[in-house]
């Protein structure tokens, strides 16, 4: 039985009203006046989706103070704040309520409910393992993360250790979070487990660097004997983990997506308005046939996008594989899109002034994000079965 | 207006029908009272073998009549009659043309073929020379077309030929239906790279055809021939499989199978022809859906763009996979398939036929731009072909 992989009227409207929203709210000039801002993300924006329309916790049950919505709708939302570039820290938060509905911790899911940002406190390279059986069998969650995606990550393991009245305290780096620099709440793993640490407690402190894509900062996360409480451990705490970053790597397509058509559409229109050797220089087979070709990579990103939002919406136990799928291919259709779009602009394309680089920073690393497509494909290969030489 | 009908309507429609026609008996029998019962083709109109329902609901009928082992129309046989001349003749035909050939060409007693192609006329196909001139109260027809598939089964061709030289090539252009077995068409087979001859020449001598036998008016050719063409890019793009049903199956079985044959470098590259395989299989499901719940979008020229270049590449690491069998082929025999089986033969076979997918039914370049022009708005190369006569253009 296949998922429907269209969007429900209720998914187009949603749409209509997010990009009307942004449209108002976040056109590029203000996009790139936060990028360049001191500022990790747009304040204002955020309020505005968190708290006045209540679009940030869409996927929290109602009785917890969300909008009792799914996932799907959530990757609809995604899809336009792709389309903006828009600095908020909707996914990271998305991310990590799958991780609390996976516990159901309903104290956080309310904070997130509230409108507060929380965020997992893991490099944002972190992908979904290679093998989930590998992955819960380790006694250690934190460092089969580290090993697996990247160097940086070695550097972030975390310990716990126990205060004197017994309770457990955080001693460690993570580096390069993403949309954790207002977060409340930070979900680190540690030690086998996964704690939640209030960020406005003693001893933890976010460094902001300086990140390729200014419109989603990342932070080097440090925690020096900081309280911390237990969500949970050994299996159930790498099995949350698992599935928030599944649906992380799922829903980011969502967002890869918006980000490929907005490159798109507006190459189009760039093309059909700028005029050389007398025509319109879309009117040129060597440049319409590139944007016919990524035309067609967009149309199946759509299915592969939809289809992976459906698995984690409706919990489908081909979810992994689905997430896996969507970002060994959306990633880089998304960067294709980025890189289209900055040489058929020709000269403006390059310039500060123009919007594309704002894509083309978010769309290269986007395709880094919750693993880059050759670790997905080595997800599929052990889901596949399609074993390496 | 009568309610809609609905899956239960049919599938009662359908166990009545096989309550009174008995699946194992006269095979033609049962496939021209299924025809007149309305259960062919659900979503043609009464009298012309459907009843007008919605046609998501296909499936169902196909699916019932499969499962009682009742025979089919052997549709990839005739998959130019029912993908291209039938929703022709429906849209274009006239009462008595529909009357007269929809029944035998969806029970397959008719074979079709197409006669539109030339040497001198492929992507631009409103250039075709064949010449109709009037002959009386019918027409005699001069020319020769290629690339002709099933031409030598079929009983009638659907045939695109020039009946005003002086006018703008797509103002001077008739439809009409060619008769197969009049004097003057000659069918010569052509091989083709992979050594079979799938396809055919037609060779059109004096052919003298009956007024009834045009399409549409005079000089409204090519609008009746852009119908054929918009389906035949709808049935090659449409097919749903399940996942590893198509050629990408083939190579996932080898590489499962033949670990001697494992290279790290072509891991990788069978896990990326793997994600497209399995992408463009969810944008067909996507597609398929949309049409049911009658929204079609314009995907359907990706799927065909996509389809090829993906044929292509997943056969040709399949070759490569397989080193020295490779090398080998399974023979360059001039069969006649009636069919193209890209699963059935070997490897090779597939990567050089796999070759044809970028060309048939609408080269990729032309299909680029269309996805371009109709799909994206970007402007049309300026042209100098379309105001002049076309007797006055250069070839």
């Amino acid at each position: 039985m296949n998922l429907d992989l269209r969007y429900t009227e209720d998914q187009e409207l949603l749409r209509d009203s997010v990009r009307a929203m942004l449209a108002d709210h976040a056109p590029w000039t203000r996009v790139l006046k936060v990028a360049e801002s001191p500022e990790p993300d747009d304040a204002d924006l955020w309020r505005l989706l968190a708290v006045e329309t209540g679009l940030a916790a869409l996927a929290v049950p109602e009785h917890l103070g969300g909008a009792g919505g799914g996932f799907a709708e959530t990757a609809v939302v995604l899809e336009e704040l792709g389309r903006a570039c828009a600095p908020v820290p909707y996914l990271g938060t998305t991310v990590a309520t799958r991780a609390l509905l996976h516990l159901g911790d309903t104290d956080l899911l309310r904070t997130v409910a509230a409108g507060e940002v929380i965020a997992l406190a893991l490099p944002f390279s972190a992908g979904p393992p290679r093998d989930d059986r590998e992955f819960v069998s380790k006694p250690e969650v934190q460092p089969h993360f580290v090993t697996r995606n990247s160097d940086l990550a070695a550097r972030s393991e975390v310990e716990v250790t126990l205060s004197g009245d017994g309770e457990p305290l955080l001693n460690g780096a993570v580096h390069s979070v993403a949309e954790a620099l207002r977060a409340r709440v930070l979900l680190v793993p540690a030690g086998g487990g996964l704690y939640a640490v209030d960020t406005s407690a003693a001893g933890v402190r976010r460094e902001q660097v300086v990140s390729l894509d200014e419109t989603r900062p990342l932070c080097d996360v440090s925690l020096w004997n900081v309280p911390a409480r237990l969500l949970a451990s050994g299996e159930r705490a790498a099995a949350a983990l698992d599935a928030a970053l599944v649906t992380g790597a799922a829903l980011l397509a969502s967002e890869q997506l918006g980000l490929a058509q907005w490159c798109l559409d507006t190459t189009v229109e760039h093309l059909r308005t700028r005029y050389q050797f007398g025509r319109a220089v879309g009117s040129f087979q060597a440049l319409k046939h590139r944007l016919a070709d990524l035309w067609v990579e967009l149309a199946q990103a759509r299915a592969v996008a939809r289809h992976a939002a459906a698995c984690v919406a409706s919990e489908d136990p081909d979810a992994r594989l689905a997430a896996s799928l969507a970002q060994a291919h959306c990633g880089p259709v998304a960067v294709r899109a980025a890189e289209e779009c900055v040489q058929l602009h020709g000269g403006i394309g390059f310039t500060w002034e123009h919007p594309a680089h704002l894509y083309l920073k978010r769309a290269k690393s986007a395709a880094i994000a919750y693993g880059t497509a050759a670790h997905h494909r080595t997800v599929l290969a052990t889901l596949t079965d399609l074993t390496p030489a | 207006m009568a309610a809609p009908v609905t899956a239960d309507d049919l599938l009662a429609r359908v166990d009545g029908f096989l309550a009174a026609h008995d699946p194992a008996g006269d095979r033609l029998e049962f496939l021209r009272a299924r025809f007149d019962a309305g259960l062919a083709w659900v979503h043609y109109p009464v009298g012309l073998g459907g009843i007008g329902a919605p046609r998501v609901l296909q499936s169902v009928v196909d699916q019932r009549f499969a499962a009682a082992g009742a025979p089919d129309n052997r549709p990839r046989r005739i998959s130019i009659g029912l993908g291209m001349a039938a929703p022709t003749v429906l849209r274009h035909g006239t009462a008595a043309q529909r009357a007269r050939y929809l029944r035998p060409l969806w029970t397959g007693e008719e074979v079709w073929c197409q006669l539109f192609s030339e040497p001198g006329a492929g992507s631009d196909l409103a250039g075709v020379a064949t010449r109709a001139v009037r002959d009386g109260d019918g027409w005699l027809v001069d020319g020769q077309k290629v690339w002709t598939s099933m031409a030598h089964q079929a009983r009638w061709g659907i045939l695109l030929a020039r009946t005003d030289p002086a006018v703008p090539k797509h103002q001077g252009l008739t439809y009409f239906v060619c008769d197969m077995h009049a004097p003057g068409v000659e069918v010569r087979p052509l091989r083709q790279a992979t050594g079979e001859a799938e396809f055919n020449e037609v060779f059109l001598s004096g052919v003298r055809l009956a007024d009834e036998l045009r399409i549409g008016a005079v000089g409204e050719g090519w609008a009746v021939a852009r119908t054929t063409l918009m389906n035949e890019r709808v049935a090659i793009g449409g097919n749903a499989l399940p996942r590893e049903g198509g050629m990408i199956g083939v190579l996932a079985r080898t590489w499962r199978e033949r670990p001697e044959l494992r290279t790290p470098a072509l891991h990788d590259e069978v896990l990326r022809l793997w994600v497209r395989a399995e992408a463009l299989r969810l944008t067909g499901v996507r597609l398929r859906q949309q049409l049911a719940a009658g929204e079609p979008g314009p995907e359907g020229s990706a799927m065909k763009l996509a389809f090829a270049a993906l044929t292509q590449q997943i056969s040709g690491v399949e070759v490569e996979l397989l080193g020295a069998e490779g090398l080998r082929h399974d023979g360059w025999d001039a069969t006649r398939p009636e069919e193209v089986d890209l699963i059935g033969r070997g490897a090779t076979y597939r990567w050089l036929r796999a070759k044809g997918n970028s060309i048939e039914g609408g080269t990729s370049e032309i299909l680029r731009n269309i996805v371009a022009e109709r799909v994206l708005g970007l402007p049309a190369e300026p042209r100098t072909d379309t105001g002049a006569a076309w007797k006055d253009l250069p070839r």
